[in-house]
């Protein structure tokens, strides 16, 4: 069962973790070098052998701790899910290690989470991107990384140097249209991310 | 008598023989445009022979970046992006979207909502199963299935169209409701759908369930033990036929699925040939849930009344109310407001899990949307799957994990 003499068996049993707020199922957070005694732990005596999900979150570019990575565990015997966030300790650098060998399903996951946040998973056996081409150089679901994406040339050499086509950044006067919320009724009309340039008028950088 | 020597042309094949050696591989790069990988899946393999020893899956190519559009738009507009999901099941990825911001904002939707939301989620079920297995077989060499799986799924389009006025892209949930109420004479007509396709579904059973060719092509291949499942994350029926018993319709009910009695079919060896069992079992055990939802289909209304910041109002109420109309500009224009916090919820799609981890700051827009996608989890085992089998087995087995490349990349 997940009740409070579950979470505090826990916390006695590993110092290092802290209860975090929840709003819907258990949270823990856990230093990154633990990570992997931990989650070994909660496959092999607590029955959570389903890694659901594992991704990150980017707090932004001013926060203490920029990113966290994000587990989430599935129990079949309690019917119930556990979360684990792990901050990672260096901002510029963002390292944790990687989860790939207790669970094989954490393969994929930190690949993707490797490509689209830039953090590093120490002892990840293959660490490539998964869903951007290899010589991608922007992490894109990173807070500074803009909507409309960025001039890249186009990961097809033999085809950029006869068309002599590169890889656009998307217009964005189509939408989508957010309201900023806040502020005068008459700015705070929704519209456009990025209203500085369209299809006719060229952008300006 | 003097004798003429004659040079011989070794061809081709002779040539390559007299240079082989044991240990030679061939590459072969299988997609990303492949009927067999039923989208944009790329393989690049390396064969022994026709023995495929190596197995690297490349992704990416329908890469659309949903979680980044997602966080720079209000939560009513990303529902259209979910329809793009799992492209043959658009309203039940609908409705796991709806519940996720829901359970974060604390919003309990009527009974006869749940009900809709039931009902679409199973007919969506039927209508990718259907696909499922008329691709499988076709996959496996047998054309005619899919004729007779398309003929009733082309039935199911037309009742989605009746309900949302869309076909194939749906987008029929809002946050707190649904866009709009069952159409007059609707439930009768998906009834009746109901009780004509145990019939179909005989018919495609006959074509293949006991077809010798089938049983050959299917039985032992793919097999995927009960460990290695639960190690790779695989959900949905790739998980059931495996043997291991998870339903979140049963285990974690949602939407009001405690209320109905079904069984949930789990298989045994984890091969190609249970997947498909399975598949055409949990159709069977759909239309019993939609003849329970329409029997006892409760009145009243179809959205959350009390959630004034979260659901707008039907048109008729904006037209002529001063307070609505208000409401109604204060959803469009600055989204529902949901209250700051993290939620994760997961919906048991016809391919698997579908999760949403919404992490949300306050206001109307989230500040991150994890898609947690059952076809990229169920394709990961792929790398560890397909060394072994031959080349051919190779289409048996993407046809029966019965993936969708939409909601992979996403």
């Amino acid at each position: 069962m997940i009740d409070d003499d579950f979470v505090r068996s826990l916390l006695n049993r590993f110092s290092f973790l802290a209860l975090r707020h929840q709003t819907d199922c258990l949270t823990l957070a856990c230093p990154a070098d633990s990570v992997a005694d931990f989650a070994r732990y909660l496959r092999d005596e607590e029955t959570f052998d389903l890694l659901v999900d594992l991704t990150a979150i980017d707090h932004g570019e001013t926060a203490d701790t920029r990113f966290s990575v994000v587990l989430h565990l599935y129990s079949l015997i309690h019917r119930a899910y556990l979360r684990v966030h792990v901050d990672c300790p260096d901002n510029d650098a963002p390292e944790v290690p990687s989860l790939s060998s207790i669970f094989p399903a954490a393969n994929w996951h930190e690949r993707e989470t490797y490509d689209m946040f830039g953090i590093q998973f120490s002892g990840h056996p293959d660490l490539r991107r998964i869903l951007m081409w290899d010589e991608y150089p922007y992490f894109p679901l990173r807070k500074e990384f803009p909507l409309a994406g960025i001039d890249v040339p186009l990961p097809a050499a033999d085809v950029a140097e006869v068309t002599g086509a590169d890889v656009d950044p998307a217009p964005m006067m189509g939408g989508p249209f957010v309201s900023p919320g806040s502020g005068r009724m008459s700015e705070s009309e929704p519209r456009a991310k990025d209203e500085s340039w369209t299809e006719e008028t060229i952008k300006q950088s | 008598m003097s004798t003429t020597t004659k040079e011989i042309q070794v061809g081709d094949i002779g040539a390559r023989a007299a240079t082989h050696s044991e240990n030679e591989r061939m590459a072969l790069n299988v997609g990303p445009s492949h009927p067999t990988t039923h989208g944009v899946l790329r393989l690049m393999m390396e064969l022994d022979g026709d023995l495929i020893t190596k197995c690297d899956p490349v992704l990416g190519y329908l890469h659309r970046g949903d979680e980044k559009i997602a966080e720079n738009m209000t939560y009513n507009q990303f529902v259209p992006y979910t329809d793009r999901l799992d492209y043959l099941a658009p309203l039940a990825n609908n409705v796991a979207y709806a519940l996720t911001v829901e359970k974060l904002a604390g919003v309990e939707v009527p009974p006869r909502c749940e009900a809709i939301r039931v009902l679409v989620c199973e007919m969506a079920r039927i209508s990718s199963h259907l696909l499922g297995m008329g691709v499988f077989g076709m996959d496996a060499g047998a054309w005619t299935p899919f004729m007779y799986t398309f003929t009733e799924r082309e039935k199911l389009y037309t009742l989605f169209e009746e309900l949302t006025g869309a076909r194939f892209t749906t987008s029929y949930t809002r946050i707190g409701g649904v866009a709009r109420d069952i159409p007059d004479g609707w439930l009768p007509r998906v009834e009746k759908f109901c009780d004509q396709l145990p019939k179909a579904i005989d018919e495609v059973e006959k074509l293949l369930t006991r077809n010798r060719i089938f049983l050959d092509r299917t039985e032992g291949i793919g097999a995927i033990s009960k460990e290695q499942a639960i190690a790779y994350g695989i959900t949905g029926p790739n998980l059931r036929a495996s043997g291991v018993d998870l339903d979140l319709r049963k285990d974690k009910p949602y939407s009001g699925y405690d209320q109905y009695e079904f069984d949930v079919p789990i298989g045994t060896k984890g091969d190609c040939y249970d997947r498909y069992l399975v598949r055409i079992e949990e159709v069977r055990q759909s239309i019993l849930i939609i003849k329970q939802v329409i029997a006892n289909f409760p009145g009243g209304l179809w959205y959350a009344e009390d959630a004034k910041k979260i659901f707008a109002p039907p048109k008729e109420k904006i037209m002529t109310n001063m307070e609505e109309l208000i409401q109604n500009f204060m959803i469009v224009t600055e989204g529902p407001q949901v209250p700051p916090g993290e939620v994760y919820f997961e919906a048991e799609n016809p391919k698997g899990a579908l999760g949403f981890y919404l992490v949300s700051r306050g206001g109307g827009v989230p500040y991150r949307l994890k898609i947690r996608a059952p076809s990229f989890c169920n394709l990961s085992i792929l790398e560890e799957l397909a060394p072994g089998h031959m080349l051919s087995d190779i289409t048996v087995i993407l046809g029966s994990l019965d993936f969708v490349m939409g909601e992979c990349d996403r």
